[in-house]
């Protein structure tokens, strides 16, 4: 039992790390009917700007993590900006195919050997590992500050996007661009805010993943980018409370199938669980049911 | 010599029962007895002259290797235009399909390391039954979901798929799971992957210009009212679906059986992006264009390959994707998008005779 309870809080330490970058994926899409497949690589910059952050110019954690969420906001704006703004008018597969190919370019440029270079880097751990054991069940201070700083950032987000003009207009966009463009609402600004917060998501949940799991290159965005956008549509693509539900789903099927069945199928299970769920309720379990327009 | 006959009256019927939505008709006349026997000259001469080319050694083995997987990235790509293309059914798992080709195949002719040509065409005949069936049973649950839905649900089919690929030698050993698989007999050549793109460009052709063809179409221009004018949607939407994941098993046994060597990570997602991307920047329901697209995509990746110098070699995976967004900025219909070669065409007495019957 005690076993259990260590991987299901494994399973959350990685489902919120997912859902950091799944909230990218799902506002995102909510807004502009893209699957932004570079988001995952905008993920792994987001560690590496951490990285630096805290070994090269030595900030302390929570200005490390800063740094990063604004570098990976400004390079998600830019990527808005070039690549996907010029498309918004083009058939959609344009816009995904473009968005596959900043993928690559963010993953081989990176790993070029003047930028990030292509080999493994072993992740700094800014404050001491300190582990506390609560009936048979251990936590560490790096799950303690994954948890906090991901429930911290999620709380912020729900009441701007839920509370604040700008998060209503956000939401307006989203439910209609048009509409939302006659009633004064700037839709491109918008369009730019939300890449830019859902990049610095990205961004934090990088340095996490790195603190956590700490090793980075500049392919290790694709798999978790993959599995965010995967929980992301599990939870019903579009809704922010759905986006960390079907993290925390994915991250705890993900550990308890490594523990209890087999590593190397951790993948298939969960993916499977998505075929499954997708049959049973195309749109996710908290996902709006649309009608179907004749 | 009794092809001939039976060649033109295919050629005719072809004529009769084409259409592929926004693609104009060819002339008919002069021009249209010129068009129809340049394209046949142009196959001929081309394959006459790579193979001349091949056994005098102008072209050695490892461009004869790009070219062979040129063609069967196009009947690879040719499959995903008739699911995406033509029937609009979104699919990012082809790399799947073709992966249970050619481990299917490979797994045969392994295991009868000696019975040459003949267990070769039986192993694509098995492998293709496989992947039919395979798709088959996958299709019918998740063809109902629609657009990106569905493209999520063969990406997770995909990842699935390779997940087992690597877990394989569990079970049977031979498939060599996460080691790859080795020792597999080296059938294909020029010659098999020429033909096998030409006829699946053909049973496509005429798949797409048959009455089948137009109702697959319908559901790619509106699901709705295909369905309301009587197209049963899910038998074609199926129907596109399997055939379109034959070809991906079929162009999985000739590869193979070319590189002799097969890893799980030749079909995982990224390879089913690139079949994707052929298909798109060729232009979506655009025989031609996914062909053009194929043999230029395979060709500018490996020609970098050579032009660049070594010390700027490093940077060949960045020019790619640099040069990929650029083309799908300025041209976002593909480069080739509604344009056909004039046989894939159909004529002008179809068009106006289904004028008259509407």
């Amino acid at each position: 039992m005690a076993y259990f309870l260590q991987q299901l809080i494994n399973g959350l330490q990685l489902g919120f790390v997912y859902a950091l970058i799944a909230l990218g994926y799902t506002m995102v899409y909510g807004i502009v009917r893209l699957i932004n497949f570079a988001h995952g690589d905008v993920f792994m910059v987001g560690a590496f700007l951490g990285y630096y952050g805290i070994l090269r110019f030595h900030f302390p954690f929570p200005v490390a993590l800063a740094f990063a969420m604004i570098g990976c906001a400004i390079l998600g704006i830019s990527i808005e900006r070039i690549a996907y703004k010029p498309l918004r008018s083009a058939p959609r597969i344009a816009s995904l195919i473009t968005a596959m190919g900043v993928s690559l370019f963010l993953e081989y440029f990176t790993s070029l050997k003047f930028v990030f270079g292509p080999n493994y880097l072993a992740y700094p751990r800014p404050f001491k590992l300190v582990t506390y054991q609560v009936g048979g069940v251990s936590f560490s201070t790096i799950q303690i500050i994954v948890f906090a700083v991901a429930i911290g950032l999620l709380i912020v987000l729900q009441y701007f996007v839920q509370r604040t003009k700008v998060g209503m207009a956000m939401r307006a966009v989203s439910f209609d661009k048009e509409t939302a463009g006659l009633m004064g609402i700037n839709v491109n600004q918008i369009i730019s805010l939300t890449f830019g917060i859902g990049s610095a998501l990205a961004a934090a949940g990088g340095v996490l993943y790195g603190v956590a799991y700490p090793q980075i290159n500049p392919f290790m965005g694709i798999m978790p980018g993959l599995k965010a956008f995967v929980a992301a549509v599990l939870g019903g693509i579009g809704s922010i409370p759905g986006a960390v539900l079907g993290a925390v789903i994915m991250g705890v099927v993900e550990t308890t199938t490594s523990a209890f069945v087999s590593s190397t199928m951790r993948d298939a299970v969960a993916f499977s669980i998505l075929i499954i769920v997708l049959i049973v309720k195309p749109t996710g379990l908290l996902g709006a049911k649309g009608t179907e327009k004749v | 010599m009794s092809e001939e006959p039976k060649g033109r009256e295919q050629e005719a019927k072809c004529d009769q029962a084409a259409g592929a939505g926004s693609i104009p008709p060819r002339e008919d006349g002069q021009a249209s007895a010129l068009g129809r026997v340049a394209p046949w000259a142009i196959t001929v001469l081309a394959y006459a002259v790579i193979t001349v080319l091949i056994s005098t050694r102008m072209i050695n083995p490892y461009w004869q290797q790009i070219i062979q997987f040129a063609l069967i990235m196009a009947i690879s790509g040719l499959g995903l235009n008739l699911i995406y293309g033509y029937t609009g059914q979104f699919s990012l798992g082809h790399a799947a399909f073709y992966g249970i080709g050619a481990y299917t195949s490979a797994l045969i002719t392994k295991s009868f390391p000696h019975s040459g040509i003949p267990m070769f065409v039986l192993s694509m005949f098995a492998a293709v039954a496989v992947v039919a069936a395979v798709a088959f049973l996958i299709g019918m649950p998740i063809l109902r979901l629609k657009s990106d839905y569905l493209g999520i649900a063969t990406l997770a089919f995909g990842i699935i798929v390779k997940v087992l690929f690597d877990n394989a030698d569990r079970v049977i050993p031979k498939l060599g799971g996460s080691r790859g698989m080795l020792g597999i007999p080296k059938y294909t050549n020029f010659t098999w992957t020429f033909f096998m793109a030409l006829a699946a460009l053909l049973v496509i052709r005429n798949f797409v210009f048959s009455s089948l063809g137009r109702a697959c179409i319908s559901i790619r221009e509106d699901e709705i009212a295909a369905e309301s004018v009587g197209v049963n949607t899910t038998k074609y939407k199926t129907l596109g679906f399997v055939l379109g994941c034959s070809f991906a098993g079929a162009a999985g046994v000739l590869y193979a059986h070319l590189y002799s060597f097969l890893h799980p990570s030749n079909f995982d997602f990224l390879k089913s992006i690139d079949v994707l991307l052929i298909v798109v920047l060729g232009g979506l329901g655009s025989m031609s264009g996914t062909i053009v697209a194929a043999i230029g995509w395979t060709f500018l990746l490996e020609g970098l390959r050579v032009i660049l110098p070594p010390q700027i070699l490093d940077w060949r995976l960045v020019i790619y994707p640099l040069l990929l967004i650029i083309v799908m900025i300025l041209r976002p219909r593909g480069l080739w998008g509604g344009v056909e070669f004039g046989f894939l065409k159909p004529s002008e007495r179809w068009t106006q005779s289904s004028k008259s019957t509407n």
